[in-house]
């Protein structure tokens, strides 16, 4: 496998905040790559000084064989983005959007107005082109930018939080977009993210990011495979924990507060004894680790998937430019 | 080959957009009438100006005035796709930061030489009907106001997008601006003869870049003028060029 995107010591330092901490990531060509972690990780950031536009405070990347920082027009070239907030004008129409873009991209009209055709019939908005995009829904919005995202056939495509703030039906559309598009496109996708489930369902590889760093690294079933086992959850009055801690099937004994996370191999085998060593249990839940459970066991905090978002790093970005 | 479809495309975005805000047009319209006819005839109802009827005086400093305030605000529209991150979009495609302001150059002229004709057209109307006498526009004076105002225009609108490029705020670029055009206007001589100014004042309307294009519009419209043609036009190219290369760089480091 081809490696698509190579970043070398990448790092990027707001005035008093290290966004992105001295990265190195390969990342293989025709993958559906993860970044996630919660909002202030370093994603967005990261994001766009793989896309040209922002500069690294040191280190460098090479995106489709080409360097950020020396050949940047070049990475432009090369590379689809989907921001997080939509970035199509809505005075216009979809089609109008399309169309500019295209130019932008200095397509030829016969292929441009083809290509328009084939991405508008692959996200079902051909019927709704014409109208404006002020119209839309949220979820019709980003299907565009998907669209527009992909028009000039780039090699890689970012995708910065998909699907933040639609609803669940949308969140589906929109991920059955993606997943077919890999498969017909021949395209390296990196997408950030932090839902969980999104991370799980779509990505072949997956970095953890915290405060700048990557703190895990592989892929979703395999990072799972790390917590060793099946989670069990309990609420106990009186934590006495010593001697689950002596049963050879729990790995690993978690407190917090009167709540308390065991992991188990095998936990529906070994419920009862579990259960019998403890004593008495307000309540108990059984379940397999989900990716939040790594995120847990690397970092010691969860994702929280309700905390506000609100353009973090351009925030920084704003700050810097002032001082 | 790249650029100019860029640049193309940066204009026909600036256009469509134009085309859709038909409020925008009609307000541009309105205000320089209003200038024209209510503050023209009222005050031209006890002055002339070197034998001239002074709504036919001010008619060449109205048109400068509708170049100047429709290709400032211009400007904003930047700090909008900012906003709106329509931006991002722009800056992240394969076209260099030239050809962007290129295209907004062009897209902000064509807006504001669309009603420039608009009120050429109305002049016209205006001194055939004797409605305002002593105003004749000839198809030479038309053309010549036309293209005087293309440079003056392209200067403007590079005005507007410098500020506006580093401007964060809509308000923020109201505010500028404010500043930037009623001294602009006021110091231009486009209400006012400038040749026997009191001595404070003659050094800032000579220091005004609109007061060039405003005497090359009476000496074409009028054929009365302070400075010779060619030294006027002079001013205005240099002027233009300045801008231009100010707002190119200005665009180069323009930030997200």
């Amino acid at each position: 496998m081809a490696v698509i995107i190579r970043t070398e010591r990448l790092t990027k330092k707001f005035v008093d905040l290290v966004a992105v901490d001295a990265l190195d990531l390969e990342v293989e060509e025709g993958e559906i790559f993860g970044l996630l972690g919660p909002n202030g990780a370093g994603k967005t950031t990261m994001l766009l000084m793989l896309t040209t536009l922002l500069r690294p405070s040191s280190g460098t990347a090479r995106v489709n064989g080409f360097d950020i920082i020396s050949q940047s027009h070049q990475v432009r070239k090369s590379i689809g983005i989907v921001f997080q907030t939509p970035s199509s004008d809505d005075t216009l129409t979809g089609y109008e959007n399309l169309k500019l873009h295209g130019m932008l991209y200095g397509m030829p009209k016969a292929l441009r107005e083809e290509r328009i055709k084939e991405v508008l019939k692959l996200v079902d908005l051909t019927e709704r082109k014409d109208g404006l995009v002020k119209k839309y829904s949220g979820g019709m919005r980003r299907r565009l930018e998907l669209a527009r995202g992909l028009m000039h056939h780039p090699r890689v495509l970012f995708l910065d939080e998909p699907t933040l703030g639609l609803d669940p039906q949308s969140r589906e559309t929109i991920w059955e977009y993606i997943e077919g598009l890999s498969k017909r496109e021949k395209i390296s996708i990196i997408l950030t993210t932090h839902y969980m489930e999104e991370a799980d369902k779509l990505c072949s590889r997956l970095a953890i990011m915290d405060r700048g760093k990557v703190v895990a690294l592989d892929s979703p079933a395999n990072l799972k495979k790390v917590i060793g086992g099946d989670v069990v959850l309990l609420k106990i009055g009186n934590p006495d924990l010593e001697r689950v801690k002596q049963l050879e099937f729990v790995k690993k004994v978690q407190v917090k507060g009167s709540s308390v996370a065991l992991t188990v191999t095998n936990a529906n085998e070994h419920l009862f004894e579990i259960l019998q060593t403890i004593g008495k249990v307000e309540s108990v839940e059984v379940r397999v680790p989900t990716l939040n459970d790594v995120f847990l066991s690397y970092t010691g905090r969860e994702i929280r998937e309700d905390s506000p978002e609100g353009g973090w790093a351009e925030r920084m970005m704003n700050y810097q430019s002032r001082s | 080959m790249n650029e100019i479809t860029g640049i193309l495309a940066i204009w026909y975005r600036e256009f469509k957009v134009f085309l859709r805000e038909k409020s925008r047009i009609v307000a541009s319209i309105i205000n320089p009438v209003l200038w024209l006819l209510v503050f023209g005839g009222g005050l031209g109802s006890s002055v002339r100006i070197s034998g001239l009827n002074y709504q036919a005086f001010i008619f060449p400093g109205i048109l400068a005035q509708v170049v100047l305030f429709s290709s400032i605000f211009f400007g904003v529209y930047i700090v909008w796709d900012r906003k709106i991150d329509f931006l991002k979009e722009v800056l992240v495609a394969p076209i260099s930061r030239t050809s962007i302001f290129v295209g907004k150059v062009i897209g902000g002229t064509t807006d504001s030489l669309i009603q420039v004709l608009i009120l050429l057209v109305m002049g016209w109307i205006f001194g055939t009907t004797g409605f305002i006498p002593g105003l004749h526009l000839t198809p030479f004076s038309f053309i010549a106001a036309f293209l005087i105002l293309i440079v003056t225009t392209v200067s403007l609108v590079s005005i507007g997008l410098i500020v506006g490029s580093q401007m964060e705020s809509p308000e923020g670029f109201q505010l500028i601006t404010t500043f930037i055009l009623f001294p602009i206007f006021f110091l231009s001589g486009s209400l006012f003869p400038i040749n026997n100014l009191p001595r404070w004042l003659e050094p800032l309307t000579l220091a005004d870049p609109l007061t060039y294009s405003v005497d090359a519009l009476r000496q074409v419209i009028l054929g009365t003028s302070r400075f010779s043609l060619l030294h006027d036009l002079s001013i205005m190219a240099m002027f233009m060029v300045l801008m231009i290369a100010l707002g190119t760089y200005a665009f180069k480091k323009m930030k997200l």
